[in-house]
């Protein structure tokens, strides 16, 4: 059971992946990233159980708190980012006003 | 000396799609021309070596790596990024290929020298055989600390690891003056306009 757990967690994260290459907009590649940390707080938990060592389930709880930093971290960047002086960027990677 | 044999682990799977998972979000780093999605992508490949390092049973190495890979490094090399262009500059289709060749053959030796190696978990190697076998039979007594690595890191080489921190800590300075004081917030050049406006800051 917790193999095939793992195997549709690792089929996520290659969805999750495939975003992130493809892009094609900011937001796209922080949620990919950050979905991606999700995926990865999963497989190290299921790891955790499948190898029977539950206490895994901590390490996972550590990485889903960094995960939540990290992306908070780069979302501040853009609400604090401003076109004045930046070279022009394409609109598909244009942001909303913050 | 008796050889050793190991089988496949049951986790050769699981080891097999992460690493290649790695290798696609390395090329797929080294083909983007936008910056923005190497940091992501690089934030990504952090993660996954974490994961890569959690099933290698190295779970402080992988505390390191998504601490500092994923979370600090990810925010530092937005920073930079900010305050430079978005994109690299394209460049045009041509390699070189001397230093293709001298990759390759640099990793040709690697992988050569990795077929003199004993078998991981061989207890007969020298890293299992001498200092390693002391740490674990002296540990339980030494320091009660159930993870070895652990008790070695945190203990046995504290002064050692004492160094290490004192080494990151100054890069870390040295990143930051890089950057600029601001640069936690996006860089110099980077402010809020609505704020900038009203006066302050």
């Amino acid at each position: 059971m917790f193999a095939t757990a793992i195997a549709a967690v690792i089929a996520a994260m290659v969805l999750a992946l495939v975003r992130a290459f493809a892009g094609p907009s900011l937001y796209d590649r922080v949620l990919a990233g950050n979905s991606f940390g999700t995926k990865t707080v999963l497989l190290i938990g299921l790891m955790g159980f499948i190898t029977g060592r539950p206490d895994f389930l901590d390490i996972a709880l550590l990485y889903a708190l960094i995960n939540f930093t990290a992306t908070l971290a780069i979302l501040r960047f853009f609400s604090y980012r401003t076109p004045k002086g930046a070279p022009a960027e394409p609109a598909s990677e244009k942001e909303s006003p913050a | 000396m008796n050889t050793f044999h190991v089988e496949l682990s049951p986790s050769i799977w699981l080891d097999l799609s992460l690493l290649t998972m790695l290798v696609l979000v390395a090329i797929a780093m080294l083909r983007s021309r936008h910056l923005f999605a190497v940091v992501m992508l690089s934030g990504i490949y952090s993660l996954l070596s974490a994961a890569f390092f959690v099933s290698l049973d190295a779970v402080d190495v992988a505390f390191t790596e998504a601490a500092v890979g994923a979370g600090v490094s990810t925010v530092l090399m937005l920073g930079g990024m900010l305050l430079t262009a978005r994109r690299e500059k394209p460049k045009g289709a041509g390699r070189a290929p001397v230093a293709l060749a001298v990759v390759f053959a640099a990793g040709a030796a690697l992988v050569y020298a990795t077929i003199d190696m004993p078998a991981f978990g061989d207890p007969n190697a020298p890293a299992n055989s001498h200092v390693g076998q002391a740490y674990v039979e002296q540990t339980p007594n030494d320091i009660a600390v159930p993870n070895i690595v652990t008790a070695v890191l945190a203990s046995y080489r504290g002064f050692d690891t004492l160094g290490e921190v004192m080494v990151i800590f100054t890069a870390g300075v040295a990143v930051m003056l890089l950057l600029g004081a601001g640069s936690v917030r996006g860089g110099r050049e980077v402010s809020d306009v609505e704020k900038d406006e009203s006066g302050a800051a």
